[in-house]
C-alpha cells in the first residue's frame, strides 16, 4: 500500500511537472531536472547504505570470515596461520559429548525460560490491558527489568540463589524444607539460569503482547460479549486468535535469545566450564570456552556456524508455520 | 598461574588476585565483562597506534596492563617523568586478564595495537616465551639489567628454550597460611604462629592431619580450610615438576606432584574438612565475613582481600603462618615487544619499574611482594608487619618462603591443566557428591579435549 502512494514521488513513473514560465528549452533546467530525477531514483539507496555497509563489515564478513576459519584448525595464538582441516570441526561435534550436553542445556534451558516467560507475558498483558488507574506506572514498571544489564541481574540472582547464605533457601528454610543446592544440581542449575531470563524478558514481551490487543477492534469483543462469552472466554476465542503472529514473533525472537544466552550462565557460575558437570553450560558459553580458553578458535568457529545452521532452522520453521497461519486465518 | 590483579582504591576488592585457573569474577569485574573484549580492543589500539610522542613533543611509553598493577596509584610514573623530563607515560589498563591476554596474542599476530611496554602472567609467560619469543625484546641484553637481583626461580619463569628472556619480573606470590586463631583455640590448636606453623612443617600431608585433629573438635559450622582446590593449589606449587617434565612433554597424568597433590584434596573432602566453596566466588566472601572455615592457603596478595571480607568482626581472630613447603601463586613480567613504537625507552622504563627500590615502594603502598631479592632485603620489606594480622611479620614469613620456592617447570597448558582439576575434577567430588575416580576421569577427559589439536 505504501509502496503504490509512494511510487510517483519518485520520478519512475511520470517525469515531475515544470512550471511553463521558466522556459523549458534551456539546457541548465534539462540538466537540473535530470539531476533531481537521479537524485530521486539513487538517494534511498545512499540513505539506507550506511545499515548495510556496517551490516557488510561486522555482520556479514564475520560470518563468511567464521565459516572458513571453521574449515581450519586455528589456534588464538597465530589466528593468521591456518591448516586446512575440512570439515574435521564438524565431524568431530558429532562424538562430542561436550557440545551435545551444551546442546540438550541449551535446549531446556531455552524451554524452561520461553514457555513462563512467554505464558506470563500474556497474562500479564491482558491485564495490563484493562482499565487502569495509572496503566503508564505499570507499563514502565514492566519494563524496568529490561533496562538492567545481564551482569547487574545476574549477580542479584546469584546472590539469591545462593547455598549458604542466599535468600530463596533461607526462605525454603524457613518454610521447613532443606537448603538446595542450587548450582551443583543440573535441574536446580538450569532454573536458575531461566529464572535470570524469565524476570528479564517477560516485561519485554508484555508489552509486544500489549500493543498487539490494543490493536484487536473492540467491536469483536463487543459482539463475543452479547454473544454472552465471559472474560475468560473473550481472551481465550477472540484475544490469542487475534495475537497469533505476535505471538509466533515472540516465541520466534525468545527462541533465538536463548540459542545464543551466554551473559546469564557464564556470569551465573562465574565460569566457561558452566558448573561442575558443566551442568548449565550452554552452547554459547561452550564456543567461548573452546575459542578463547582452550584457544581452538576453529572449533569456536564450527559451533558458531552450527548454532547458526540451527538459527536458520528455526526460522525456516517459523516461516512454514506463519505461512499455514495466513492461509488458515484468509479461508 | 592465573591471576588477575585489581589493587584500586577506586574498587571494592583491594589486592585481590584471582586463583590459578579460577575464573572467578570480581563484583567490579561483572558489571564490565561482557564489554571488556571490545574495550580492551579499544584501549589497546588507542594506546599502541599513537604516534609515540605527545602533542609538547615529549616521548610517550605506552604501558598495556591487566588489573591494578598499582604503578600509577604508588606514584611511580610521576615519579619517572619528573626524573626523565622527555617522557610521558601512559597505561592502558584491561580489567581481566582474560580478556587482556587473547587481545595481547592478536595485537602480536597483526603487529599492531601493541603497547610499548606488555604485562604478562606468569601463567601466560612459558606459552609467550616459548611460542612468541621471536617478538620480544631479550631483556637479558638489555643495557643495565642485572639477573642476579631477581630470585633465580622468577628470572627463569620468562626464559625461553632459546634463552632469550622475554620479560623482567614484577611481582611474586609465596604462599603462607592464613588461620582464625579463635576457631584454632576452640578446637584445641596452638595459636602461637610459631607453633601452628611447627603442626605441619616440610609437608603438605601434615596440614590435612591438623585438618583432621582440628575436625574432631571442631566449633559448631565450621570448617578446617576453605576449599578443595585451594589445598590442591598450594601443595602442587610447592613440586619443581607438575604438569610438565623438563623435556616439555605433558605428564600430568602420571606426575608425583599431581597425583600427591590430588589425593590430599580427595582425603579433605572425605575428611569433611573444606568449606566446600569456590575461591573468589560470592559464597567465599560471605564465609570470610561469617567466619566459618579456620585456615586458607595466602599468597601475600590475598591479605588485602581477606582484611576486607572478613571485615572488624574478624580483626583479632585472623594471623599468618609459614606454609608446609614454600609454593608460589600469581605474579607478573614485563616484556617489551619488538614492535613497540619506542622500544629503547620502553626498555628503560621497565627496568626501572622492576628495580628493587621500585618493588619496595610498590611492596609498601600495594602489597604487591617483591620479586627482588635485592628488595627482600631493604627495611621496607624485610621487616614489614601486618596489623589486621595481628602485626604478624609478613616480610620475614613471605621472604622466607619467597627464597626457596623451586624453579618450577611451566608449561603452555598449565592454566588450563589447573582449572581443570579444580573446577571440574575436584569440585565434582567436593560439592557434587562423585566418586574420585568420576571427579578424575571428568578433569582428564576435558583437559585431553582441550590440548588435542
Amino acid at each position: 500500500m505504501t509502496l503504490s502512494r509512494t511510487e510517483p514521488a519518485t520520478g519512475s513513473g511520470k517525469p515531475p511537472v515544470r512550471p511553463a514560465a521558466s522556459g523549458g528549452g534551456s539546457r541548465a533546467e534539462e540538466r537540473r531536472s535530470r539531476r533531481y530525477r537521479r537524485d530521486a531514483r539513487w538517494s534511498p539507496y545512499a540513505f539506507i547504505a550506511p545499515f548495510f555497509l556496517f551490516f557488510a563489515a561486522f555482520g556479514l564478513f564475520p560470518l563468511l570470515y567464521t565459516g572458513w576459519a571453521s574449515l581450519h584448525n586455528v589456534s588464538l595464538h597465530d589466528p593468521t596461520h591456518m591448516e586446512w582441516a575440512g570439515l574435521h570441526n564438524f565431524s568431530r561435534l558429532w562424538e562430542d559429548e561436550f557440545f551435545w550436553n551444551a546442546l540438550r542445556n541449551t535446549a531446556t534451558i531455552g524451554v524452561l525460560s520461553t514457555v513462563p516467560q512467554l505464558a506470563m507475558a500474556l497474562g500479564l498483558a491482558h491485564l495490563l490491558n484493562y482499565r487502569l488507574r495509572g496503566s503508564m506506572f505499570f507499563r514502565v514498571v514492566m519494563l524496568t527489568p529490561y533496562a538492567t544489564s545481564v551482569a547487574a541481574a545476574t549477580l542479584v540472582f546469584a546472590l539469591l540463589f545462593g547455598r549458604d547464605y542466599g535468600m530463596i533457601n533461607w526462605a525454603l528454610g524457613l518454610a521447613g524444607f532443606d537448603h538446595v543446592d542450587w548450582e551443583n544440581g543440573t535441574l536446580t542449575s538450569q532454573i536458575a539460569v531461566s529464572s535470570i531470563v524469565i524476570w528479564r524478558w517477560t516485561g519485554y514481551n508484555t508489552l509486544i503482547y500489549l500493543a498487539a490487543m490494543q490493536a484487536v477492534p473492540d467491536d469483536l469483543y463487543e459482539s463475543a460479549a452479547l454473544d454472552g462469552a465471559s472474560r475468560w472466554q473473550q481472551f481465550w476465542h477472540v484475544t490469542i486468535p487475534s495475537l497469533r503472529p505476535t505471538i509466533l514473533f515472540t516465541v520466534v525472537v525468545s527462541t533465538i535469545g536463548a540459542t545464543q544466552l551466554f551473559g546469564e550462565p557464564l556470569l551465573f557460575g562465574g565460569s566457561q566450564t558452566g558448573g561442575g558437570s558443566h551442568q548449565y553450560q550452554t552452547l554459547g558459553l561452550y564456543l567461548y570456552e573452546q575459542g578463547w580458553f582452550n584457544f581452538h578458535l576453529g572449533r569456536a568457529s564450527a559451533i558458531a556456524w552450527t548454532m547458526f545452521l540451527i538459527l536458520l532452522v528455526i526460522g525456516l520453521a517459523n516461516w512454514l508455520i506463519a505461512r499455514r497461519l495466513q492461509r488458515s486465518s484468509s479461508q | 598461574m592465573h591471576t588477575s590483579r585489581n589493587t584500586s582504591p577506586l574498587h571494592r576488592t583491594s589486592h585481590l588476585r584471582h586463583r590459578p585457573g579460577s575464573r572467578r569474577l570480581t563484583a567490579s569485574g561483572l558489571a564490565a565483562v561482557l564489554a571488556a573484549g571490545l574495550l580492551a580492543g579499544c584501549a589497546q589500539d588507542g594506546g599502541g597506534s599513537g604516534s609515540g610522542t605527545s602533542a609538547d613533543g615529549k616521548t610517550v611509553v605506552s604501558v598495556g596492563v591487566f588489573g591494578v598493577f598499582g604503578y600509577k596509584q604508588a606514584g611511580l610514573y610521576d615519579e619517572y617523568e619528573k626524573l626523565n623530563p622527555g617522557i610521558k607515560i601512559k597505561e592502558n589498563s584491561t580489567e581481566r586478564n582474560e580478556d587482556y591476554y587473547p587481545a595481547l596474542l592478536n595485537h602480536l599476530t597483526a603487529n599492531s595495537g601493541l603497547s610499548d611496554i606488555q604485562a604478562v602472567e606468569v601463567g601466560n609467560i612459558n606459552e609467550v616465551a616459548n611460542l612468541h619469543s621471536d617478538k620480544f625484546v631479550d631483556m637479558a641484553k638489555a643495557e643495565g639489567v642485572d639477573k642476579s637481583a631477581w630470585l633465580p626461580w622468577k628470572w627463569d619463569q620468562a626464559k625461553a628454550e632459546n634463552g632469550k628472556v622475554v620479560g623482567l619480573g614484577t611481582d611474586i606470590g609465596p604462599m603462607g597460611v592464613c588461620y582464625r586463631k579463635d576457631l584454632f583455640k576452640k578446637a584445641g590448636l596452638p595459636t602461637d604462629r610459631k607453633d601452628v606453623a611447627e603442626l605441619w612443617a616440610g609437608d603438605w600431608a601434615k596440614y590435612v592431619e591438623t585438618g583432621e585433629d582440628y575436625m574432631k573438635d571442631a566449633p559448631k559450622g565450621t570448617a578446617f580450610t576453605d576449599a578443595a582446590a585451594g589445598l590442591y593449589n598450594g601443595s602442587v606449587s610447592s613440586y619443581a615438576v607438575k604438569n610438565y617434565d623438563r623435556d616439555g612433554k605433558l605428564i600430568y597424568k602420571k606426575s608425583e606432584a599431581v597425583e600427591k597433590s590430588w589425593d590430599l584434596a580427595m582425603q579433605a573432602v572425605e575428611g569433611k574438612m573444606t568449606g566446600k566453596l569456590k575461591q573468589f566466588d560470592k559464597a567465599w566472601d560471605q564465609a570470610y565475613a561469617n567466619g566459618t572455615f579456620a585456615s586458607v592457603i595466602c599468597p601475600p596478595w590475598m591479605l588485602g582481600y581477606i582484611k576486607e571480607k572478613s571485615g572488624p568482626k574478624g580483626a583479632d581472630a585472623w594471623d599468618v603462618a609459614a606454609p608446609p613447603r614454600p609454593a608460589n601463586w600469581g605474579g607478573s613480567f614485563l616484556t617489551v615487544p619488538e614492535h613497540a613504537k619506542n622500544k629503547d625507552e620502553a626498555v628503560k622504563l621497565a627496568k626501572w619499574l622492576t628495580a628493587p627500590e621500585q618493588q619496595a615502594k610498590l611492596f609498601e603502598k600495594q602489597a604487591s611482594f617483591p620479586s627482588s631479592s635485592k628488595a627482600l632485603s631493604l627495611p621496607a620489606v624485610a621487616d614489614a608487619e601486618h596489623e589486621y594480622f595481628d602485626d604478624a611479620p609478613i616480610g620475614e614469613i613471605f621472604s622466607d618462603a619467597a627464597k626457596d620456592i623451586p624453579t618450577a617447570v611451566l608449561g603452555p597448558k598449565d592454566q588450563l591443566i589447573q582449572e581443570n582439576i579444580g573446577n571440574i575434577g575436584i569440585l565434582q567430588v567436593e560439592q557434587q557428591g562423585k566418586s574420585p575416580e568420576e571427579g578424575w576421569n571428568a578433569a582428564v577427559k576435558k583437559i585431553d579435549d582441550a590440548v588435542e589439536d
